[in-house]
């Protein structure tokens, strides 16, 4: 029997009432008085040296408050990076300077030269029309193993080359790798490219800057998944402001992907504005500049080698990788090729020896960061091509292949040879789910079928791992992160009993309105509706690291669970003392407390009103007031894992892919609300769907993007997919956080490329077109009708 | 977008007069020019809007059987009002966009407009259609004269295009996936003087007849007569979604399609 309240249950999102009609309050929503507006004047160029800029006519068009380049920032601190990696010679990365508006050089199309403060829109935009900007073009640099030869333009002058870093992992493992693949007794190799991809949240970024100089204090309203990231790195590095003196809100998000972490240029330029011109100042992203300004996703270009022994079982995996950074290090961009990508290079495997080398390279293209799975989808990309095309040179069952190199659930918890140790795990249990719910024993029926109709049918296989909740603190701290990685929590119960809960994480499309309350009210015996979610503003919740990398329930549920375990302590004490009972025989349950073996019970409501009319209360024990919170560093990642297989149909006549079926077999540990975490693997699904057949960030050698808008950059829509199939009965609850739970955000875009792209080659091949081993994403009918013809 | 005025007239000779203005522009639907406008790619001094001109709005047919259709007449007005007699224009229209641009744009903004990736060329050529202006009256083999041009002169309006109705006729069309445009479109249609064949999407020089096709469709009309035939690649367009070579391919596949589905 489903519950119908709290863990387990699926009440509908109680957030959605107000989105849906139209009562959000997303950023460009606010509106201060005496407000002007901003536009940025961006380059359009991708690589050039900029001789001057005349503002002088644009500063006497109607309207203008003040124009700013980058003269005037001056003083000001660069948008800086938050994670430092060191490379394979223990040297630190090269690292360089990030200014607000571009200064001497535009390093990428978008770039921001000059910001035209004015009383409208369209007259900061006729303003910006009017300056005139002196640039002479440089050769742009955009093919990244190019740019890292001998003798290359450089994006940057005052660094060595365009190399960010050479990393090693595990650099100790190098040689020996480089051995088991000389000895293997067979080895895949598979070249490929992890295509880029622009993440197009349907809100696009804004920002609102307010400074009140009666108190010296500023306010910047931003689109964040993270605003105590922002005010710590804009008031500390950029502009010098201490957090009193800041406070950073970010209201209702609508969707971030990764694109909203980090701490733009925009938001410093808005808030030091704000001050500057003596008005509150707000940007809003057009969805052309949201193309060129937003940080981009993936775009790695890689060489993976898979060696098998006779009895096929992974010997060892050596991948070279190429990493775009595009023209300055975005805030965690470094991380992502590194530590969030060769630490999952495993996979679910039992693989005893790797080694993954990544290049960084600056190239003059718009920033890359984490995107949805950030650095996981493209190991599992990798990874499961490989073994894929392992199956098929073998000539055995790809799904046989995989379980026979699955780590087994008697081995965990299990440590791999990238450094992480699974706490959990039954991948054979998800695979066999997941080859049920696509009734894989049918699939030769109804491949028949298709080919009756002149398809081609294929069957496409993979299984992921991601690590989510990257943590904990002090290792992230060694692994170059500047940055801890906790999360918070205040529980502040009110004198009736009703409960605010303050969270440092951040909602923008998660539904924490709704899930954390069923865990509270649950551990509390209350109803849900009895509790509100406080978040995105840092006058209100206490510091905390916001939301990204699935980490919501796993660290912010698991601050919740400590702060609520405290406040539940001290109310077991205030009814010890209102029932005269000993505190260790007081017992919650269903809402009061109760004297353990006799009738005599309190309400939770008498509780709360005597913590706060402390009449008849111990005051000489402990304070009055129920208010507690918690900080929750993870001992180490939660590690979700599951089944992703499709059946697609290829038209022979045009190449064009059609995803009939797929489901989604995972295990996310123990799940708070069901119909949520659907939906979270839904969206991840149609991403994935999206990076695979559809979307693609493309610029041509000039540098200019050519996918710069919804005319050439496609999203996946809902005529593209088909019915998903989800499913995560499959358990194997999380051992390390109290509540058993693993985070499920971003499995569905990590899962999903693979399986599509192998059930494309699958259906190749059993249409005898066995030359193509691999077509690179997004297979586009044009691609796949090139490869069965090349 | 930058300032404008903007009047609507009621009727052509207004309209005329209106568009004789310095950097005046017709308007008919916006689907295109009210886009390139907002990113102040094009920046006209006057809108002239045709949505009022009465007599440029409708469906009809004329003495000599040809479906007339008012040069300001939406496209869902068209896919509805010649659903029964003329199926494979219908069709055509139903696939342009979606419900909104449907609802908004216009047969003759997209004629006037001439994208290379519209769908409503390759049925004005495919059909042999009239377009008829405020002046005069211009063949469709006349009319359209490459990408983005036409045989339009300054001021001119499309005021009616006249179909005559063909004994067979449909419109293949392969969608860009991004923009849902033409990557490659086809229009075939059986007259009892012969077949024509028009494609769109997919060549540099706009929309144009498949003679080839057209006369092994006019001996006979199956997707068999065209299966050995072939576009040469040359001319064709290359761009991020398709090589000259697949949109080649795919304009013998189309016309196949097209001709099945005709039947």
């Amino acid at each position: 029997m489903p519950k119908d309240s709290g863990i387990g249950a699926s009440p509908k999102r109680r957030e959605d009432v107000r989105f849906l009609t139209g009562k959000g309050q997303y950023t460009d929503d606010i509106n201060i008085h005496g407000q002007a507006y901003a536009h940025f004047l961006r380059s359009e160029v991708a690589h050039g040296t900029i001789n001057g800029i005349d503002t002088s006519a644009a500063a006497s068009m109607p309207g203008v408050v003040q124009i700013l380049t980058a003269k005037d920032f001056e003083g000001v601190g660069g948008v800086p990076c938050g994670w430092q990696v060191t490379d394979r010679h223990g040297e630190a990365m090269q690292e360089p300077k990030h200014p607000v508006l571009a200064e001497g050089k535009v390093r990428h199309v978008g770039d921001p030269i000059a910001m035209v403060i004015a009383d409208t829109l369209e007259q900061a935009r006729d303003a910006a029309e009017a300056i005139d900007v002196d640039i002479t073009e440089l050769e742009p640099v955009m093919d990244m193993k190019a740019a890292i030869k001998d003798g290359a333009t450089k994006v940057h002058d005052d660094l060595i080359s365009n190399l960010c870093y050479d990393w090693g992992f595990v650099e100790e493992n190098r040689e020996a790798v480089d051995e088991a693949i000389k000895s293997a007794a067979h080895v895949t190799t598979l070249e490929l490219v992890n295509n880029r991809l622009v993440a197009n949240p349907m809100e696009p970024r804004v920002a609102v800057g307010d400074y009140a100089p009666g108190t010296d204090d500023y306010t910047l309203y931003t689109t964040s998944q993270n605003p105590h990231v922002i005010r710590l790195l804009m008031g500390a590095f950029v502009l010098g402001i201490p957090e009193h003196k800041l406070r950073v809100v970010a209201p209702d998000v609508g969707g971030g992907f990764g694109a909203k972490i980090y701490h733009y240029a925009e938001e410093a330029a808005c808030t030091f504005a704000a001050k500057q011109c003596g008005r509150p100042v707000k940007w809003t992203s057009s969805r052309s500049e949201a193309f060129i300004s937003d940080a981009h996703g993936r775009d790695h270009v890689t060489k993976i080698e898979l060696a098998l022994d006779a009895d096929h079982k992974f010997t060892a995996i050596r991948t070279d990788t190429y990493a775009n950074m595009g023209a300055y290090l975005s805030t965690f961009a470094p991380s992502i090729p590194t530590w969030l990508h060769g630490t999952l290079m495993a996979g679910n495997y039992t693989t005893p020896l790797i080694y993954v080398n990544v290049k960084a390279v600056f190239t003059n293209t718009t920033p890359v960061d984490a995107y949805r799975g950030a650095g996981r989808p493209e190991a599992t990309f990798q990874l499961e091509r490989v073994i894929d095309k392992a199956a098929r040179e073998l000539g055995v069952d790809p799904a046989d292949l995989r379980r026979k190199n699955f780590i087994k659930p008697d081995q965990f918890p299990y440590a791999t040879p990238v450094a992480v140790e699974y706490d959990t795990g039954d991948y054979d249990a998800t695979l066999d789910k997941g080859m049920e719910m696509i009734d894989a024993a049918g699939f030769e029926a109804r491949a028949a079928e298709s080919k009756a109709k002149g398809k081609l049918r294929g069957l496409g296989i993979a299984h992921f791992i991601e690590a989510c909740g990257i943590a904990p603190s002090n290792l992230v701290g060694q692994l170059g992160a500047r940055a801890g990685l906790y999360e918070s929590a205040t529980v502040r119960v009110n004198a009736t009993g009703s409960i605010s809960v303050m969270t440092g994480s951040h909602s923008h499309g998660q539904g924490h309105e709704t899930s954390y309350p069923q865990v509270v009210a649950e551990m509390l015996g209350i109803d849900e509706s009895m509790i509100d979610i406080v978040h995105g503003d840092t006058s209100k919740t206490p510091m905390g690291m916001g939301t990204y990398g699935s980490r919501s329930i796993a660290v912010g549920g698991s601050a919740m669970v400590r702060a609520t375990e405290k406040i539940i302590n001290k109310a077991k004490k205030i009814a010890a003392h209102l029932l005269e009972a000993s505190e260790a025989d007081i017992e919650l349950k269903d809402g009061a407390f109760s004297v353990a073996g006799t009738d005599k019970s309190v309400a939770w409501g008498d509780v709360t009103l005597a913590a706060y009319v402390p009449h008849n209360y111990p005051l000489e024990d402990i304070e009055p007031g129920l208010e507690e919170t918690a900080f929750y560093d993870p001992s180490n990642f939660t590690y979700p894992a599951g089944a992703y297989i499709c059946e697609v149909e290829v038209d022979p006549e045009t190449g064009k892919v059609d995803v009939l079926k797929f489901v989604a077999a995972d295990d996310f540990g123990n799940v708070i609300n069901p119909m949520i975490v659907y939906g979270q693997v839904h969206g991840g699904v149609a991403q994935g769907i999206g990076q695979a057949l559809l979307e693609n960030c493309a610029y041509d050698e000039n540098g200019q993007l050519l996918s710069g808008s919804y005319m050439d950059y496609t999203m996946p829509r809902a005529d593209d997919l088909p019915m998903f199939d989800v499913d995560h009965s499959c358990v194997t609850p999380c051992t390390h956080n109290p509540l058993g739970v693993k985070g499920c955000g971003e499995a569905g875009a990590i899962g999903t490329p693979p399986a599509i792209v192998n059930g494309v080659i699958d259906a190749l091949h059993r249409a005898g077109h066995t030359h193509v081993s691999h077509i690179d994403m997004p297979l586009t009918p044009a691609r796949v009708w090139a490869a069965m013809n090349g | 977008m930058h300032n404008f005025e903007f009047v609507k007239p009621g009727t052509i000779s207004d309209a005329v007069a209106a568009l004789g203005g310095e950097e005046a522009q017709a308007l008919g639907g916006g689907q295109t020019l009210l886009p390139t406008m907002k990113q102040r790619l094009a920046a006209p001094t006057t809108l002239v809007s045709l949505s009022g001109v009465g007599e440029m709005v409708g469906v009809c047919t004329n003495d000599a059987g040809e479906i007339c259709i008012g040069g300001a007449t939406t496209h869902a007005q068209v896919q509805a009002e010649t659903a029964s007699s003329y199926p494979g224009l219908s069709g055509l229209a139903g696939q342009i966009g979606d419900p909104a641009v449907r609802n908004r744009g216009t047969i003759g903004g997209s004629l006037a407009n001439n994208d290379p990736a519209a769908c409503y060329p390759s049925a004005a050529l495919g059909s042999g259609a009239t377009i008829v202006t405020n002046t005069r009256e211009i063949a469709a083999d006349d009319y359209f004269q490459g990408m983005f041009t036409t045989a339009l002169d300054e001021g001119e309006i499309v005021t009616e295009v006249r179909f005559p109705v063909p004994m067979a006729a449909n419109y293949q069309k392969f969608v860009q996936p991004a923009s849902r445009f033409a990557l490659t479109g086809v229009f075939v249609a059986k007259y009892a003087s012969g077949v024509r064949v028009a494609v769109t999407g997919a060549s540099e020089n706009g929309v144009f007849r498949w003679s080839e096709a057209e006369a092994a469709l006019s001996s006979s009309f199956t997707a068999d007569a065209v299966k050995d035939l072939s576009v040469p690649a040359d001319g064709m367009i290359g761009d991020l979604h398709g090589t000259p070579d697949y949109r080649a391919h795919l304009v013998k596949v189309m016309t196949g399609r097209a001709v099945t589905a005709a039947q």
